[in-house]
């Protein structure tokens, strides 16, 4: 097990496109993190980069103390778990799991008893003699990841290991993943466009765009303090509103007017933060959690109350979530399935301005 | 009931048109339909393979003036000859030398050739592809020339690295050699358009896989590559065999059949002997000689694939 150092990381195509644009990142031992980013932001290059499967053009990726720049894949001591899961198709699952250990000449006794252990821990004992054709998605996943576990690695990467499973699945196979981290607290690397595989998984998230990390954080911390509008927007689900607003002074206090008549308060912690931005015109950013129905035992100052009417309303069953525009921006709102809302029909709304963001539209840094 | 009474009354003019039903309903089937638009190819290797096939074997039953059935005094005749024994020894020397050289040689062109990038691709492709696409009577003849005893080409490039002269179509093995050369440089573009297909099957992650598992460039071969693309190899070396078996344009062309009738193979002994020498019933009896082998080869490749696939199921 080790730790992992990306210092000054590039990676350059020809024609000089560049798909990662000089990151840094440290992974310490043990830890779970996630790669997160919408498809072509650099992630699955970066692991790829550390995997040994494309060259760095510049920086360097340090594991386990040791510079790996010109190291072939073979020698970093790490295992992958791919998107198709890459099993040999002519080869039984035991022989899939043992080949790593085969090829570097682990004892046959030693391999057996790896082989059979991680078996174990993946519960898929009774399909060792099995062809990878004849195992559903969610089997041929656990072999992927017994492959993995069986070399005992350095550190683990993923790339993107559950997109190609169904919901119910993905869900049961991301449980399952983090089962097998605990239990053999492997440096892991995972990559994936899922923001909710992120939240779920990692120890800490690794939010990438355009080739730069944007923020590196855990889980929480990404979800309530989000550095840049793209993790704003893009950690959530749904992801959160973004309405154009002027901040001013009224009185000692601050609002937030988006129209004449949507003004909001800024509660009081956040005046000091705010105010040299005062005259300014911000997105004012609020999560559809944060934007709910009025709670009658709810007093706390921070909370205002608004009316709008709903243009569109969704019941998921556990929640309900209402459309509306303000400003020809579409708002959504995330309702108790209790309430009883109807398309067109004006609905009392309360947001808990404790939750909201100021974003500088200039530099799409959370202020 | 009024509906019975229909029905009943019905009956006898339904009787008629039943059979016209039956019989277009017997149109309309889609095995039917399949058979009627099969029947051109049916017919046509009927009267090229199945008619042909079948008078051979009815011709090699016959005595030299095709007067009088002697039954397999043909197929007794040739076997107790050293010259056809030498034929049969000759023509698998000379099918299983060529498709094992065509076979590594394409499968090494074909790797070459995956390597390069796209683009360029292309154009090797295209002019690696030449040999195969040039009919190999004329290409033959090209070859004839360059071995030729006294204005060989080859002999001359030969001489200037101070090489002594080779009699290519004069000297025994060298003559062997001269048409699997030529059978080689002919046959090899298949090969190699066969494995480039099978190489682009494989998914590059299996590599990387393998990679990753610790193996070297040499164990991904041995390990993915060869066993991804084993179906292939034995389908184009079982098709390879029974096109080389019964090649018959090199041997013609370039060496005759000599020197002393060394160089002869099935195809081209039974036409020395049917045709040059006018003995028809031998010369299918010789031809017929190539079924046993090739069914004992086919039998055996086609078990492994069918093996495989079941395995992989």
């Amino acid at each position: 097990m080790a730790q992992v150092h990306l210092r000054k990381v590039v990676k350059e195509y020809e024609g000089g496109v560049q798909a990662v644009k000089g990151i840094d990142l440290d992974i310490a031992d043990h830890e779970f993190v996630v790669l997160v980013g919408p498809s072509g932001c650099g992630k699955s290059t970066t692991l790829r980069m550390i995997a040994g499967l494309e060259e760095i053009s510049g920086g360097e990726i340090d594991i386990g103390g040791t510079v790996v720049n010109d190291v072939p894949p073979r020698d970093r001591d790490i295992a992958m778990v791919f998107q198709n899961y890459a099993l040999y198709p002519h080869m039984t699952v035991y022989d899939n799991m043992a080949f790593g250990l085969t090829l570097r000449k682990f004892d046959k006794g030693e391999i057996k008893r790896r082989v059979e252990n991680a078996a174990k821990i993946l519960d898929i004992g009774m399909l060792l003699d099995r062809k990878p054709k004849a195992l559903s998605g969610g089997q041929r996943q656990r072999v992927a990841m017994g492959r993995a576990i069986v070399r005992d690695p350095k550190v683990f990467l993923f790339d993107e290991p559950l997109s190609n499973l169904d919901a119910k699945l993905r869900v049961q196979m991301r449980t399952e993943i983090k089962k097998v981290h605990q239990t053999v607290r492997t440096t892991t690397v995972y990559v994936t466009h899922d923001q909710v595989e992120a939240m779920t998984l990692a120890d800490r998230v690794v939010v990438m765009n355009h080739g730069k990390i944007e923020q590196v954080g855990p889980p929480q911390e990404l979800y309530h303090h989000p550095k840049t509008r793209f993790v704003a927007g893009f950690i959530g689900s749904p992801s959160m509103n973004f309405i154009p607003a002027r901040l001013e002074e009224v009185g000692s206090g601050l609002v937030v007017r988006m129209t004449d008549r949507a003004v909001l308060p800024v509660p009081a912690a956040r005046t000091a933060r705010y105010a040299p931005h005062v005259g300014r015109e911000l997105l004012f950013g609020i999560r559809p959690e944060h934007l709910t129905e009025p709670h009658p035992n709810e007093h706390r100052p921070s909370i205002a109350h608004f009316e709008a009417a709903p243009e569109v309303v969704e019941p998921m069953g556990m929640e309900t979530l209402l459309h509306f525009w303000v400003e020809g921006h579409e708002i959504c709102a995330r309702f108790d399935p209790a309430v009883e809302v109807a398309p067109g029909k004006l609905a009392a709304m309360a947001v808990d301005m404790d939750q909201m963001h100021l974003i500088d539209p200039k530099t799409d840094l959370v202020l | 009931m009024a509906a019975d009474g229909t029905l009943v009354a019905g009956a006898p003019a339904a009787a008629g048109s039943g059979r016209a039903n039956t019989m277009q309903r017997f149109a309309r089937r889609r095995s039917t339909i399949a058979f009627l638009m099969a029947l051109p190819l049916i017919a046509l290797i009927g009267g090229l393979v199945v008619y042909p096939a079948g008078y051979a074997m009815w011709l090699s039953t016959l005595n030299r003036r095709m007067t009088a059935n002697i039954g397999l005094g043909n197929f007794e005749i040739l076997l107790d000859s050293d010259t056809f024994w030498m034929v049969i020894m000759q023509s698998c020397i000379f099918a299983v030398g060529a498709v094992i050289a065509k076979a590594l040689i394409g499968f090494w062109l074909a790797h070459m050739l995956h390597h390069i990038p796209a683009k360029g691709q292309r154009k090797w492709r295209g002019m690696l592809l030449i040999p195969w696409v040039i009919p190999p009577a004329l290409s033959t003849l090209g070859w004839w020339w360059m071995f030729d005893p006294s204005y060989s080409s080859i002999n001359w490039l030969l001489n200037i690295f101070a090489v002594p002269a080779v009699p290519w179509l004069g000297e025994p093995w060298w003559a062997r050699f001269s048409v699997i050369l030529v059978n080689v440089w002919y046959g090899s573009p298949f090969f190699m358009i066969m494995y480039l297909a099978a190489l682009k099957s494989v998914p590059d992650q299996l590599y990387e896989a393998a990679a990753i598992d610790g193996a070297t460039g040499w164990q991904g071969l041995r390990y993915v590559t060869l066993p991804m693309m084993q179906n292939i190899i034995s389908i184009t070396v079982l098709f390879s065999l029974i096109v080389t078996f019964a090649n018959y344009d090199i041997v013609r062309v370039l060496t005759n059949g000599g020197p002393r009738d060394l160089t002869q193979v099935f195809a081209s002994y039974a036409f020395q002997v049917g045709i040059l020498s006018g003995n028809l019933p031998r010369g299918a009896a010789v031809s017929l000689f190539m079924f046993p082998v090739l069914a004992v080869f086919a039998y055996f490749i086609l078990r492994g694939i069918n093996r495989r696939n079941k395995e992989q199921m």
